[in-house]
Parts: C-alpha cells; structure tokens; sequence
C-alpha cells in the first residue's frame, strides 16, 4: 500500500520534471530572437548582441535550463522582461486569486455534484433524473463564454443582484471577493458540474446491479441507506478521479471565465505575458498550472487507491 | 391448509418476465405449496426452473423485469403481496433472510463483515450496536469460524470462501427469521469445504428451529437437508414429496432421469482402460511454473498420456490445475521441466510456438458464454480456426462447418445463427466444434460441464466421448467434480497444491488404498442417502486434521 503511494508520488514527481523540460523547451523553440523583441526599435546589433549577454542567451540551452529550474524550485522565477519586476512577486497576488476562485467553485460544484448524482441515481429512470440530467447537459453544452454573458445579461444587468465585473483588488476583504466573483464561480460551476454529476450516477449505477446491493435490500434497508452506505464508497474511485479532473480544470483552464469577468487570475497573466513576449512569466505561468494539475490528479490517484479496502486491508 | 403451524403457504404463483421482444414470459407459472414452522423444503430444478424466482418472491422480492402477475403468497397469516414498501422492509432479513450463491459477490467488499453481518439487527432497531455484535460472536462461534471475537473485524476480501459463506449464514440468523432462503449456498464451494458449510448449516437451522426454502440443482445435497422435496421444471412443479420418497421412488419421468443421472455419477463404473504401447501424444516432465511473486503454482508435475487416452486433472480451487492447462498451451512460460508433444519438445512460450504446433492443441473452456464472440455467426466462429489453421478456401470453410455442426448434433440452418440465440450446452458444442475444426490431437477441457445442468452436462460428456472413439482424440479433462472423472477418464491426476499427489488409472487412483487427500475428496462427494453427510461427518474426525 505504502509502496504503491510511494511509487505513485515519485511519478507525479517525474512527470512534473518532464513538463518543465517541454516548458522550458518550448519558450526556447518560439519564432523570433528573444533580445530583439524586447529591443523593438533600438534593435542594432550591437544592442541585440549586448541584450543577449544581458539574458544569458548566448549561454548553452541546457546550461540555462538547469539553472532556471534550480531557481524555479526555490521560487525565484526571475525578473519580468517587460517591466524588470520580480515574476514571483507580480504572480502571488494572481495565483492568490485564481486558487480563491478555483476553491470558491469547488466548494459548491463538488458537493452538489455528488448529490445530485446520487439523487439521479437513486431516482432513476424517474422525473428528478431526467430534469437533473438534461438541465447538466445543457450547462455543459454551452460554450463558458455564452454562459457568462447570459448570467451577465440576466443576473447582473436585468436583475442587478451581482456586478458584472469581478475586478477584486488586494484589499478587497473576504466577503467581498465573495460577492464580487459569485458570477464567475457560478459559471465555472455550471460548467463543471455536468460531468461530475454524470460520473457520479454513472458508477453508482454500476455498482447498483451488484448481488451486494440486492442482498443489501434483501435485508430490508430503506433505498437511500443502500444507495449512500452500499453502493457510494464502491462507487468513489472513478468519481474521485474525475472530480479532480474538474478541479484542476478550475485553476489552469478558466482564462475565458477571467476574460469574461475581468477577473485578475494567472490565466490572464499568462495570455498577457505571451503577447508581450515576457518568457519567465510565461514560464513560471506554465510551471504552476503544470504543478497544479499533476499534483491534483496524482492525489486523486492515491485517493483512489486508499478507498480500495484489498488495498488499505491487505489479507 | 391454515393452521397455527403453517408458516408459508404460496397459491397459484405466477411470475413473468418482460421480454426483450417485448412480450411476456412466464418464469414461474401455477406453483402452490406450504412451509411448516421448522420445516426444510428442497426446490430442485435445473437453471431456469424459476428456483431462484420462487425463493426471492417469499420475500416479495423480484429481480429487474419480473413481476409477480398472479396468486397469493401467504406468510404467517399474512398475504405478504399486499405489503406496504415499510412492510415489506419490515419483513426482509428480520423475518425472512436470505443466502445467496455466492458469499465473495454478496458481500459489500467496502465494509466489515461484522458490520454487515450486524446491520438487520442494528438498522431494524431490534437490539442496539453492542448486543448485535456480542450476538454475532455468538454465532461466529456456532459457525465454527475462525478467532470469532475479531473475525467480524475482517473485510469480505480477507477470509476464505468457506468461511464467507457461513458469514453470510451468520448475517441471515442475527435477527432470528422464521424462514430462511439458501440459494445455491454450497455450489460455488470445493467439495471438501461444501461437506463442512452444509452441516454447519443444517446444524444451524435444527436447532433454532427456523423453517427453510433450500434451492439447490444437486439431489444429493438437498437430500442431507430437506424434510419435502418439490421439483421444477421450466416454471412448472413437476411432483412434490417427502425427500425420502422423490429419491427412492421418483413417480415423473423428468425426476427419474434426473435421479438416475446422479445415481451414474456415483457408480463405481470406470472407463474401460485404453489399450497399451500407443504412440504417447502428451509428456510433462518435472514441469514447473509460477506467477511472478507467488510461490510455485505448479510444482515438478510430471505425467503422459497417449493418443485416444482421456487424463484428468482433478483437485480443488487453487490446487493449480487449470495453470497446468495454461503452461500446456503455453500462456503461461513454463519456468523448468520438459514438455513433450509427439516426440518433439515444445517451446515454453506461446509466441515460439509454431502454427502447426498451436493447431494441435486445442481447449475449451468453462464459460461457453464468454469463450465465444456474440457479434459472430457460428460460421465465422467454427470456420476461423479453419481458414487460419489449414488455408481452406470460402466454400470449404463453409462445407467444412456444415460437417462439423453434423459432428456436434446441431442443425445446419444454425450455421447463421450468433451464440445469443443458443442455449448453454449449443454454445459448449459450439466450442468444442471450434476445437475440432483446428483437426488437433489433444484437447483441453477445462471444466467444460460445471457451468451446465446435470442433464446438459451428461449430453456434452456424451458427444465427447463419442468424438473420441472416432477422431482417436485424447483429452486432457480439468474438473473438480470427481463424477466427472469417473465417468470419461482413464487415467487420473489428483493434485493439491501444485503437486500431483495421486497419478494413475482411474480405477486404481479410486479404489482402496487411496491416498489420504484423494479419500477426503471421494469422501465429500455427496450421495443421495439422507444420512450420507452424518457418515462423512463421523468418519471425517481426525482425518481432515491428518491431511492438512
């Protein structure tokens, strides 16, 4: 159990490692010279040639790639090209704010995703079923950005219960982050939350043709007491690991929803870092979201493995 | 009919099906019978009976599809039909508990035994946490389970099949029922385990007292038990006795054949032995193999057979009897020994293994169900081995098939039909024509009648045997069922784990003096004397102890 754990860490670590080399490869691979960029108008090549120095890039690729990492791993993700400031400095606030978004939707879609699935599920086939899961499936078909003008178009103009854009500052305090994003979670919720629900009653359902969970009515157990204490925890590995999944999708994939809202994330960062070519920006954008993700889906996958009682209690 | 000792009485009890085509079918049709307090009533019948259908409709229970469309069934005064859904759960695992077949898919693999084992008596608020667990102790105990304070402590993956199974014994007792239903509740155990769990058993309901509905297709362990016996066919009571009489005197035909066939599988009428100095088709010498990580699974077995002779393997679960098969075929590397096929030795691997080689071994398997593609006609299922073994052209494949089809007794018009639209034993015949067509020397059957009812069963032992007398076939038979053995070997290996133990003809192998294990096994096959399972019982003291 331990092993497998261990083993399991040691290949999130792996691949992590590997995506800072894609990472770091692939802002080496994009057109166009670095230093001239950044020179735009003063690009003689006496400047382009002392730029380069300046960057380091007439050093060996692998060279530099080493050290960036050792840097990286510290915290240090180096200086922004565009205005000379610290990269990890200029990205806490963001990432701050991207991680309160990411967990604000998360508190709401998981939970009322594993309800309703459990609901659907248990009511299958019934009137609760059908509206639960074409209600989801509509929310999921809607491209994000439709989702959030229409909850723009309804809710905070026609209605005026929330603002339309959710430009938080530093000192917003924590209730106000609440109301001032609540249009933002609420899309990225209901985008989430289809395919969670789904899964949900999908591996419910499975386990509900088990002989276990007919001997569990054979024994006169009233339905939501089978559903929730027979077929739940056989039904949470896939469940798990597509809730983290989604939860993943909350913190490197909600550059639309931030575009939309206004909403200073990383994801904006990133888009705004890449047009301006800043490279260590782009990088240390790209190390995170890589870092979030693989982390996420390795705890999943331990997860997973914990609640499997063959493994947890080993004969 | 009703007085104060009559616990179960069902009338004209008609179930049916909602069929894939959209009409109905009817799985149980005009059953009526009552149930004394304390009595055993054995339901017997082959898959499709409507058994299992019956059992559960004494609970008011239906599986998905089926309704129950007619006739009453009566519990303690009570048509239990009208219940309420509070009712019926009110009555469920508290008056009337259930045992399946299978204790390993019956128990929720996520929670303690003890848990669930406590959960009628704890969810129904007959007695609190701590007096439903001291009572399971208690019945652990009279189980004879193993460590009974902690054994509830374990998850259903932890313990044995035999002791799961009398888990679940202990999960349907815990609220004290007046009626219990076994289904099935020995036949997914090893004979020498399934001589312990059903004495335990009948221990168990003899001395509460608790009335019983037991479903089984084997006569001879429904004999050990039932006081009545009511035989079904096809939804329909064929006759209904005393255990004594349906066994000694069976009045229907279809009871009498049914009789008749397990008196043969314990008649001491062996094989004729095949004649000596043939050419030797199959030799395994000091053949050893293992999983990666587990100890050995098959340890230096060493055995040969000739052309025309049929070897069987016997020996419990996990005696590592169909991993031999395996390292025959060569799906799994043997680690050491030599394997001679023909006078040639064969390469460990499969993928070594020449085309010509694979094509004259060929095997059939327990689930005919799941050996054969559904998507495919049988023409393409019996004709593939013929195209790509021997090269045939279209027209031979297919006039190849019809002879074949011709071989295993089936039509020739089934030659388009998909293995959905046949029955368990047409789709076995399908697979040993699927062998055949390959024209091997050896066959593998590994189990190839358990999954079959008794009378399908003897049908397919049949047309082997006939197959071999003209084909000149030999066979290497994998079975647990030890009349099996009796009825088609010639020579007999006994093996225990990993090793052979007992190698021979079958008639010396099963006639005195044993080995001490090969006795246990011929010991624990049930016979259809009511007082065989006292017998074995009384003459098991001590040995079994001897021969762990």
């Amino acid at each position: 159990m331990l092993k497998l754990v261990l083993r399991r860490a040691a290949l999130g670590v792996m691949t992590l490692w590997a995506a800072s080399v894609l990472i770091f490869a692939g802002t080496q691979i994009l057109p166009g010279d670095l230093a001239q960029a950044v020179l735009a108008n003063n690009a003689t090549p006496e400047n382009v040639a002392a730029m380069r120095h300046e960057l380091g890039l007439d050093r060996p690729a692998v060279e530099r790639y080493v050290e960036w990492l050792g840097h990286a791993a510290q915290g240090d993700f180096g200086k922004s090209l565009v205005n000379q400031r610290d990269v990890a400095k200029e990205l806490a606030p963001r990432l701050y704010n991207t991680l309160f978004l990411a967990v604000y939707a998360a508190l709401i879609a998981v939970p009322l995703a594993l309800v309703l699935g459990v609901l659907a599920a248990a009511f299958q086939g019934r009137a609760f079923d059908h509206i639960a899961n074409a209600a989801t499936l509509l929310a999921i078909s809607l491209p994000e950005y439709f989702l959030g003008y229409l909850l723009i178009k309804w809710v905070a103009l026609y209605l005026g219960w929330f603002p339309v854009l959710a430009n938080v500052a530093p000192e917003t305090g924590f209730f106000g982050r609440l109301y001032l994003s609540f249009l933002p979670m609420l899309s990225l919720v209901l985008v989430i939350i289809a395919h969670m629900m789904r899964m949900t009653r999908a591996s419910v359902l499975a386990v509900m043709a088990s002989p276990y969970i007919e001997m569990a009515f054979l024994k006169g157990l009233p339905k939501w007491r089978v559903v929730v204490e027979h077929a739940l925890p056989n039904a949470l590995a896939p469940i798990i690991n597509v809730v983290a999944l989604n939860l993943a999708y909350l913190i490197v994939g909600v550059v639309v929803i931030e575009v939309v809202f206004v909403y200073p994330g990383l994801g904006q960062s990133m888009v705004d870092a890449v047009s301006k070519r800043d490279v260590p920006v782009v990088q240390a954008c790209g190390l995170i979201f890589a870092a979030a993700f693989i982390t996420l889906n390795m705890v999943a996958d331990i997860l997973a493995l914990v609640s499997n009682p063959r493994l947890r209690h080993p004969r | 009919m009703t007085n104060a000792q009559t616990l179960l009485t069902i009338e004209n009890l008609r179930i049916e099906a909602a069929s894939q085509a959209g009409g109905k079918t009817v799985l149980v049709d005009n059953v009526s019978f009552s149930l004394r307090r304390g009595e055993v009533l054995g339901l017997i019948g082959e898959s499709g009976a409507g058994k299992s259908t019956i059992g559960l409709s004494s609970m008011n229970y239906t599986r998905g599809g089926c309704a129950i469309t007619g006739g009453r069934i009566v519990f303690d005064g009570e048509n239990i039909l009208e219940l309420s859904e509070a009712g019926n759960r009110a009555l469920r695992g508290v008056r009337i508990a259930y045992i399946a077949q299978s204790a390993a898919a019956s128990f929720n693999p996520a929670l303690t035994i003890g848990r669930q084992v406590c959960e009628v008596a704890v969810r129904h608020h007959l007695v609190g946490r701590a007096e439903a667990a001291a009572k399971a102790v208690e019945l652990f105990k009279a189980l004879e389970l193993p460590d009974p304070e902690h054994f509830g402590e374990r998850y259903p993956h932890q313990v044995s099949g035999g002791q799961l199974q009398r888990a679940m014994a202990a999960m349907a007792m815990i609220a004290e029922p007046d009626l219990l239903v076994f289904d099935e509740p020995t036949t997914a155990l090893d004979v020498t385990t399934q001589v312990e769990v059903l004495s335990l058993f009948r221990k168990l309901i003899r001395e509460r007292g608790t009335a019983a509905l037991y479903i089984t297709h084997d006569l001879a362990v429904v004999a050990q038990i039932a006081d009545r016996i009511l035989v079904l066919r096809h939804g329909k009571m064929v006759e209904m006795g005393a255990a004594q009489d349906i066994l000694t005197a069976p009045k229907e035909d279809y009871t009498r054949r049914l009789v008749a066939e397990r008196e043969a599988a314990t008649a001491d009428a062996f094989v004729s032995e095949g004649e000596g100095g043939r050419e030797a088709v199959l030799t395994l010498d000091a053949v050893t193999a293992s999983y990666a990580a587990l100890p050995r699974v098959v340890d230096t077995v060493s055995l040969s057979m000739a052309r025309g002779d049929t070897l069987a393997i016997v020996g419990e679960s996990g005696s590592g009897k169909s991993t031999l098969a395996r390292v025959i075929v060569g799906l799994l590397p043997r680690e050491s020994g030599r394997l001679m096929f023909q006078g040639k030795e064969l390469s460990p691997g499969l993928r070594e293994r020449s085309r010509e080689e694979l094509r004259r071994i060929q095997m059939i398997y327990q689930m005919p169900d799941m050996a054969l593609n559904p998507k495919h006609t049988l023409l393409e299922i019996i004709g593939r081995p013929v195209e790509f073994y021997l090269g045939k052209s279209k027209a031979e494949v297919r006039a190849r098939v019809l002879e074949l089809l011709r071989q295993i007794e089936l039509p020739e018009h089934f030659i388009d039909r998909r293995p959905t639209e046949l029955s368990g034993g047409q789709k076995q015949r399908v697979c040993i024509a699927r062998a055949l067509a390959a024209e091997p020397d050896l066959i593998i059957c590994d189990e190839v009648t358990s999954a079959l009812d008794p009378l399908v069963a003897e049908e397919i032992l049949a047309l082997l045997r006939r197959l071999q007398e003209r084909l000149g076939l030999a066979y290497l038979f994998i079975t647990h069922d030890l009349s099996t053995v009796r009825r088609v070997a010639n020579t007999v290996a006994v093996m225990r784990k990993g090793k052979v133990v007992a190698y021979g003809k079958t008639a010396e192998v099963f006639s005195p003096p044993y080995h001490p294990y090969t006795e246990l096994l011929l010991d624990s096959v049930p016979e259809m004397r009511p007082d065989w399972l006292d017998d074995v019982l009384a003459a098991r003291k001590g040995r079994v102890e001897a021969t762990r």
